[in-house]
């Protein structure tokens, strides 16, 4: 890689000894990917909590913290394993918990904002057509570089913290215009409706092209979708697909036109989406011995206005006495939606509103599914119905307002 | 089988490392297919579940998972039950900044299907700077 004077500086240790190894380890990840130079980052997105970072990353925290090394740039956190003020009642491991409560202290030792969210673009930060970022949270990446125009890699905890200190990253991927351009177009002719469509349609283009170089590029769409809709088709795109951008023609600002997306790139191939294609995918989703005691709403974590949507189908209701309704969000929705009285509605009716945290990076998530007998796990997130299946949980995608009919009910049927 | 007993490789980092090869026709996450405690390949269905990672030169057609395999393989490292080497038909950054990381050598692409060429059982050497894997021994 060329380096420019910034680099060759922090190489020679002007920021210290922790930050020129950094760098070090971003040059090796630039050189594996033929990167040439390193492009400054605007703002750093980082996943970093104990379940997923064991004592090896913990001790290597405390390293950093204790060297003086700090965030160049605004850091934040993504979703973490814990919600403190719940984790005694969904009876997560206290010793656990006390480590993360350290990790933490380190993390903001060296600067980073804990914001605890995946969807940071949602609640901090959107960052401009073209500025280069290092964002970490697979569904966070895919939405700064479809529908902001940002440009980011996958990037995880480490290099994430990496690009934090060094203020730079390797130009490979989705920084360079040449890997922004479509390669698969989707014909979509379905309708779709509840957050749980779009999220379908991610699943069914994600697994039919699963790879971080695949591009899709969208047609079809004859109205202007809101951010959840795209969030949520980017996260199942993201999870089911490994994908990190997509366009949609009309709509994301690097395809104006269907020849604007594909650059002078020829599509690989064509995918349709029907509503048969919808229906059929539903029905793939098998609901066992039709159990209904758990329903999650995550994956992403729920923006202000989905708190609202749920708020207003749960008004005056109740969940089923046996079935768990869980919601998570992040600290500043859910301190706006107590304010706004969303909330009210949504725990009087027996929900669970977790604050920082993702439902299947919980700690002990799979243990709580033994302890509550928690079979299947109704969701409007087709991310989550990936995701959750290394827990041993058995996921069923319905729509939202069919969710909330199911909590309400504790009753399931095949789709 | 080539002539000189190996594969050809496209992008590789790391040190030359020698040792046993453990051979997937199955994708890898390290953080829903193995016990992280152990470094036993633990989701009951892979391909080669109940196989044990910690030392050896592995080889997975894809790479599976999000960001958190970054973290995964430095812990791994940190607990000496880390692989050698990982040896990616195809792979995403996220396996590549963590391997890097944790100072395990990693590979993308190959030349020819390594289940073709090599057997679980295997020693094997990787060398990043030739770009191949070569077979030193039959198991």
């Amino acid at each position: 890689m060329r380096l420019g004077q910034r680099e060759k500086e922090l190489l020679g240790g002007a920021r210290g000894e922790t930050v020129a190894e950094a760098l070090r380890g971003q040059i090796e990840v630039g050189d594996f990917f033929g990167a040439e130079r390193f492009v400054p980052v605007g703002n750093v997105h980082m996943m970093g909590d104990i379940e997923v970072m064991g004592e090896g990353g913990l001790e290597f925290l405390r390293r950093v913290a204790e060297s003086g090394a700090r965030c160049a740039v605004n850091t934040t956190t993504n979703a973490r394993c814990f919600d403190f003020g719940y984790a005694g009642r969904l009876g997560q491991d206290p010793e656990n918990v006390a480590k993360e409560r350290v990790l933490i202290s380190y993390l903001r030792e060296i600067g980073v904002m804990t914001t605890d969210t995946c969807i940071n673009y949602q609640a901090v930060y959107q960052p401009h057509l073209g500025e280069h970022v290092a964002w970490g949270d697979t569904g966070t990446v895919i939405y700064a570089n479809s529908v902001l125009g940002a440009r980011s890699n996958f990037e995880g905890g480490p290099a994430a913290l990496a690009a934090s200190l060094t203020g730079v990253t390797p130009a490979y991927g989705f920084h360079l215009d040449e890997n922004r351009r479509g390669n698969v177009l989707v014909q979509l002719e379905a309708t779709l409706e509840s957050l749980s469509d779009w999220g379908a349609v991610g699943r069914i283009v994600g697994e039919g092209h699963q790879d971080y170089t695949s591009v899709p590029v969208f047609t079809g769409i004859d109205r202007s979708p809101t951010a959840d809709e795209l969030k949520h088709l980017g996260a199942s795109l993201a999870s089911h697909g490994s994908m990190g951008m997509y366009h949609i023609v009309g709509v994301t600002p690097e395809a104006r036109t269907v020849e604007d997306a594909f650059g002078s790139i020829e599509p690989q191939a064509t995918v349709t989406v029907t509503d048969e294609d919808l229906e059929n995918l539903y029905a793939t989703y098998e609901t066992g011995d039709g159990d209904a005691n758990l329903v999650v709403f995550s994956a992403p974590q729920l923006s202000l206005y989905e708190l609202k949507t749920l708020s207003e189908l749960l008004q005056g209701k109740q969940v089923k006495e046996g079935t768990s309704l869980i919601v998570t969000t992040n600290g500043a929705y859910k301190a706006a939606g107590e304010a706004l009285g969303y909330l009210r509605d949504i725990e009087g009716a027996g929900g669970l509103v977790l604050e920082g945290v993702c439902f299947y990076i919980l700690d002990g998530v799979a243990r709580m599914r033994e302890e509550n007998g928690w079979d299947n796990l109704v969701t409007n997130s087709a991310k989550l119905t990936n995701i959750i299946k290394a827990h041993r949980y058995n996921p069923v995608l319905r729509p939202t307002e069919e969710c909330v009919r199911i909590a309400v009910t504790g009753r399931i049927e095949e789709a | 089988m080539s002539p000189w007993n190996g594969i050809s490789v496209f992008r590789a980092t790391g040190d030359v490392v020698e040792g046993e090869a453990l051979v997937s026709v199955e994708g890898f996450s390290p953080r829903y297919d193995l016990n992280r405690s152990s470094g036993e390949i633990s989701r009951p269905g892979h391909a080669i579940a109940g196989e044990n990672i910690a030392g050896k030169i592995l080889f997975f057609p894809t790479a599976k998972g999000g960001i958190a395999a970054g973290w995964a393989f430095y812990d791994l490292a940190s607990k000496a039950i880390a692989p050698k080497a990982i040896v990616f038909g195809k792979t995403n950054p996220v396996m590549v900044q963590g391997a890097v990381f944790a100072g395990i050598t990693i590979t993308e692409g190959w030349s020819e299907n390594p289940t073709e060429v090599f057997q679980t059982g295997d020693t094997v050497r990787v060398d990043p700077r030739r770009k191949t894997v070569e077979l030193l021994k039959r198991a």
